[in-house]
């Protein structure tokens, strides 16, 4: 077979004939894979829930609160066994180093922390990433039975007793944000913590690793950039 | 060319890393650990495959002129379907790789071997070549990983050699990548010449 001319006529039909089947297939596929996604995505709160407060024998999922806080909404699933209240699991975001950074804090009755599940985030492989682990129990940044009411988390850099996550010091304040708003949620009282992220940071990397498309000599370094202050 | 020479093209003599120096945006960024040089390469892997096919199949009704743009639509809803496809049947490989996927967009790499290779040979040729670069940068992207998850923090594929202390955070870091990758570069250099 010849090939097309580049007459037009041509360009105009085969361009438009590329979108639309290009079109048409992704919302096909978008159509299929909808369900699993939204069934993937409940499953992963679910068990989210269940690792950060755990032992309760009721639906958490099921009935989430709302509470609305400066603008920011928080979603709280309250955990009870055997009908008495025994702490909730609080969705909560902020800033981070590169997009929002989500994560579910579970708090006992108290309001220490149990543990906590980043949901999703942005942040650079191998360096901010390390939030998901760095927090937990036994680890460097241990933040396990912490909490924030008795006195706001604060990482070190900024005179508080949090270790921040090397090279990484924007995703922690970022997390500790995050984490003490959601305490702020939770108690119902507002403990606005003074180690916020510098929210401006946030969208540039991504931005310039678009730029450098198809562009081999070019080097584009905006995705492992610099994590330092 | 017979198929087992444009399959092992693509991994030793034009190693689209080491030689064809394509794709450096995602080689840099992605590879701070050899797991996830591997799922970058991986995943590269099969949008190249499916990129090369489709693109040589159509090849003879796109005009010239309007050749690029098609090709990017055409690899660009490659892209996405595979990120709604895993994140709906993988969700944990997506939860690990979900950050990557849509770097794989900007990777002129597929880009480049539509241009040289899907668009002038037929299929089943395109799909091999396909296979052997998505292998040559999987490759590539592994060692590259590896060597600087090793002088970084001590580890291979998150498995302790050496106490972490010992570890140079600056192989992790953005600087780190450009050393590693200019050394490696020299090293396969050497032995091509050999």
């Amino acid at each position: 077979m010849k090939k097309l001319e580049s007459s037009l006529k041509n360009m105009a039909l085969v361009l438009t004939g590329v979108t639309v089947i290009a079109g048409a297939l992704l919302g096909y596929v978008n159509e299929l894979t909808k369900g699993p996604i939204a069934e993937a995505n409940a499953k992963a709160l679910s068990d989210a829930i269940a690792l950060v407060v755990p032992g309760f024998d009721n639906n958490p999922a099921e009935t989430p609160e709302t509470i609305e806080l400066e603008g920011t909404t928080y979603k709280i699933y309250k955990a009870t066994k055997g009908g008495e209240f025994i702490g909730a699991a609080v969705e909560s975001s902020a800033n981070g180093f590169g997009g929002a950074l989500n994560v579910l804090v579970g708090f006992d009755k108290e309001g220490n922390i149990i543990d906590y599940s980043l949901l999703s985030h942005a942040e650079t492989p191998g360096l901010g990433s390390k939030a998901a682990d760095w927090f937990k129990k036994d680890q460097k940044g241990d933040i396990t039975g912490k909490n924030p009411g008795k006195a706001a988390l604060i990482v070190n850099k900024d005179g508080g007793d949090v270790d921040a996550i090397t090279a990484s010091t924007i995703t922690t304040r970022a997390f500790l944000k995050a984490v003490n708003n959601a305490y702020a949620a939770y108690s119902g009282q507002n403990v606005d913590s003074t180690s916020g992220a510098t929210q401006q940071v946030s969208a540039e990397p991504a931005e310039e690793v678009k730029m450098c498309e198809n562009d081999s000599t070019k080097v584009c370094t905006g995705q492992c950039g610099h994590h330092h202050e | 060319m017979n198929n087992f020479k444009i399959l092992m093209n693509g991994i030793i003599k034009e190693n689209p890393t080491f030689v064809l120096l394509l794709g450096m945006c995602p080689t840099l960024g992605t590879t701070s650990s050899a797991i996830n040089g591997m799922g970058m390469g991986l995943a590269t892997m099969a949008v190249l495959i499916c990129s090369n096919i489709v693109i040589s199949c159509i090849k003879n009704i796109v005009p010239d002129m309007v050749r690029i743009p098609s090709f990017i639509v055409v690899i660009a809803s490659l892209v996405t379907i595979l990120q709604m496809v895993m994140q709906a049947f993988v969700p944990d490989l997506y939860a690990t790789l979900g950050l990557f996927i849509p770097l794989i967009v900007v990777n002129c790499l597929i880009l480049g071997r539509a241009e040289a290779f899907a668009a002038k040979n037929g299929p089943v040729a395109s799909m091999l070549d396909g296979l052997g670069m998505g292998l040559g940068f999987t490759i590539a992207l592994t060692v590259l990983g590896g060597v600087r998850e090793f002088l970084g923090t001590g580890k291979l594929f998150d498995v302790a050699i050496m106490p972490e202390e010992y570890g140079m955070l600056v192989f992790v870091l953005a600087p780190g990548a450009f050393i590693a990758l200019g050394y490696l570069i020299a090293i396969v250099n050497k032995l091509r010449k050999a």
